[in-house]
């Protein structure tokens, strides 16, 4: 099969879990010519004893599944390790992509989807996870209260023991984190952490804060690392 | 009250109501009392006209006997005498007695009607104010023969006058006394009519606001309570007729909704692979490559159109949620132009001044602005101006282009679903559902679009306003 590779590098293993054949027939096509390694699962049930068994990159999961659905395998896939989680939902129906977000899933894709849209959404996750690396192994470690993170390891750890944090989540610490009391608007960690060209949809942030700030958080409700500023965005920092 | 209030009362069905019941009971109580007073006055002044005739007659009767003819001036005198308690004058010839009642007094008509017949004559006359009644009597001798005397009485009416004044000011003082009553009474059955009016008035005019399950209670049976029945009956059958209609309606819409999420699954499966026939049309034979070409076209096509009708039924459907967050106007609008890879030039020029912030939703505004731009660009000719500014409370963006404008045919529906400026052009890029969606966009943020021609080509202004409300 000769396959063009319109974007060299940085192939993925990818598992698509969707119910509707042609759909997940047309996926695999597209995704395996732009370089992507495929496997495709029928259920929720099926997708989670692939992620189990072989491990994929990413998963691109549709909600709409018959028996498990959708929302459901995203917290249980969620719950195995920090697989990002690529969501298909129909185009801005708003419950699905607030109740996605909350289930887990890393960025979402409205149907019917765009393959070149979708193929720049996995590149951007797999970015996350080798993307701030500064050159060379000094500064190591940065203190901010109890929380350690180790930017050339890739590591956040608080109180000694190692936070487990999807490449979103962790992209987004190291963002805010960069400079602590500068204040981010969602647009602005949007593009910095999603790399969402134009448009994104801000829910996404704001869900990612609320599982971040689960994570490394001592009281959620009340975050001293991850701080909200009210009508503008976020900012970093133990005030 | 003001004047406009007071004329519009005045217009109002109480006040004719009022004077007519006015004009009814005016007319009925001055009638009784004018015809009252004219019988009354005929019965008085007839009593005392009737007993001064017969006094009179009697007593002449009484001393005719003596009077020896012709009459000298002395038997005139002494006849005038006997007949003294009632003031008699006694004529003959030239010669007349010489009593209180002067023959000067008599008044010349009632001596020529004495004078030519046998009754008796009378005749009352008003002397400055004062009501007087003479009495005029032929002599006849025996044996029935005129004897050529005349006697003439006269009596003052003025007690007679003073009652029948009194009549009169009692019939005019009732009368004025059964003015206010006459209104009271108008006022009461105004309002026994114009109280089942108004309610019906208020309930029509909540029918017309939409409130159709709106009734009103009938009472008794005239007139009134049939036109409420009436009305019930309408609002109930206008109410029975709506629901159906509105029920047809949402079945239609929620079968295009249906419809549209039913082919939204195999176009995805299509639409995935559009990409993949694009790429290799080129190493295809001719014909199956444009084949090939034709169907990825038409495929990204219907996957619009069926994207485009799901959004609006989503509106249809009143599940559209607007997800307000502050924006930075300029560059929102300066994202959605570069992003659909519209820059700045000889096609489109835009006057963005940064600094306007309003509370928006930010895929909705990029939705509006881009099917305004994009509508421009595709219809109009070049240059396509958009320019931002604020207005007030609002942001208004206007999207000017210098193509043909909007036909004036097609200007009040432009904003419908599938309505095209060109029909030549029916088939154009667009779903033909792009300006609704935009402008229930608009509404949706509680602003609107408008469509004008500029005389050099078409503009679209889109104002919103900046804060929720």
């Amino acid at each position: 099969m000769t396959c063009a590779f319109p974007n060299n590098g940085a192939v993925a293993e990818v598992l698509v879990v969707e119910d509707d054949a042609a759909v997940r027939e047309g996926l695999q096509l597209a995704l395996r010519r732009q370089g992507h390694v495929v496997r495709t699962a029928e259920s929720g049930e099926l997708g989670i004893e692939v992620l189990v068994h072989h491990r994929p990159d990413i998963v691109v999961l549709d909600l709409m599944l018959p028996g498990m659905d959708g929302f459901e395998t995203c917290r249980r896939m969620r719950a195995s390790g920090p697989i990002p989680i690529i969501m298909l939902t129909a185009r801005s129906d708003d419950f699905d992509v607030v109740a996605g977000l909350e289930a887990g899933a890393d960025d979402y894709v409205a149907k019917p989807v765009e393959p070149r849209v979708l193929d720049a959404r996995i590149r951007a996750v797999l970015r996350r996870s080798a993307a701030d690396q500064p050159g060379g192994p000094a500064a190591a470690e940065e203190r901010h209260g109890d929380l350690v993170i180790d930017r050339s390891a890739l590591e956040v750890t608080k109180r000694g023991a190692p936070v487990s944090l999807t490449p979103t989540e962790l992209k987004l610490l190291l963002e805010l984190s960069r400079t602590p009391g500068q204040v981010y608007s969602r647009q602005q960690i949007l593009s910095a952490v999603w790399d969402h060209d134009y448009l994104g949809d801000s829910r996404l942030v704001d869900a990612c804060v609320q599982r971040l700030r689960a994570k490394i958080e001592d009281v959620p409700a009340r975050p001293e690392y991850v701080q909200t500023v009210r009508g503008f965005g976020y900012r970093f920092g133990r005030s | 009250m003001t004047a406009p209030r007071i004329r519009s009362w005045l217009a109002g069905l109480r006040p004719r109501l009022v004077a007519a019941f006015a004009v009814i009971m005016i007319l009925g109580a001055t009638t009784a009392a004018g015809a009252s007073y004219v019988f009354a006055r005929r019965a008085i002044l007839e009593g005392v006209q009737d007993q001064t005739m017969l006094k009179l007659r009697d007593q002449i009767a009484a001393y005719l006997p003596t009077v020896s003819l012709p009459p000298s001036q002395a038997t005139l005198d002494s006849f005038a005498t006997a007949l003294k308690s009632s003031n008699a004058l006694v004529v003959y010839r030239e010669l007349h007695s010489s009593s209180i009642l002067s023959i000067d007094d008599v008044p010349g008509d009632l001596r020529h009607a004495v004078a030519t017949t046998t009754n008796i004559q009378f005749q009352r006359v008003d002397v400055q104010g004062f009501p007087l009644f003479f009495v005029g009597i032929p002599v006849q001798t025996g044996s029935g023969r005129p004897s050529g005397l005349e006697v003439y009485a006269m009596t003052r009416l003025t007690d007679q006058q003073e009652a029948i004044d009194e009549l009169a000011r009692y019939a005019v003082l009732f009368s004025a006394l059964v003015l206010p009553f006459a209104v009271g009474v108008g006022l009461l059955a105004a309002r026994q009519v114009l109280r089942p009016v108004r309610a019906l008035n208020t309930a029509a005019s909540q029918l017309g606001r939409g409130r159709l399950d709106v009734r009103l209670r009938a009472k008794g049976s005239d007139e009134l309570a049939q036109l409420v029945t009436t009305f019930n009956h309408t609002a109930a059958e206008l109410e029975r007729t709506v629901g159906t209609l509105r029920a047809m309606e949402a079945d239609a819409r929620r079968f295009v909704a249906d419809v549209s999420h039913e082919l939204r699954t195999p176009l995805a499966a299509m639409n995935a692979v559009t990409d993949v026939l694009d790429e290799d049309a080129d190493q295809l034979p001719p014909d199956t490559a444009v084949a090939a070409r034709l169907v990825s076209a038409e495929t990204r096509r219907l996957t619009r159109l069926v994207q485009d009708l799901i959004e609006i039924s989503r509106f249809d459907a009143g599940r559209a949620e607007l997800r307000r967050e502050d924006l930075e106007v300029a560059a929102a609008i300066g994202d959605t132009l570069a992003a659909r890879g519209w820059e700045p030039g000889a096609e489109l020029a835009a006057d963005l001044p940064s600094g306007i912030t309003a509370r928006l939703d930010r895929r909705r505004l990029d939705i509006v602005v881009a099917n305004l731009v994009g509508n421009a660009l595709r219809h109009g000719a070049p240059p396509v101006e958009v320019a931002l500014r604020q207005d007030h409370g609002d942001v208004v963006l206007t999207v000017t282009d210098h193509g043909p404008g909007i036909p004036a045919d097609v200007l009040p529906k432009v904003f419908d679903r599938f309505t095209k400026a060109d029909t030549a052009r029916a088939r154009s890029e667009g779903s033909g559902l792009g300006l609704s969606i935009a402008r229930e966009n608009a509404r949706l943020h509680g602003g609107d679009i408008v469509a004008a021609n500029t005389g050099t080509g078409a503009r679209f202004e889109l104002r919103l306003p900046r804060e929720a409300w």
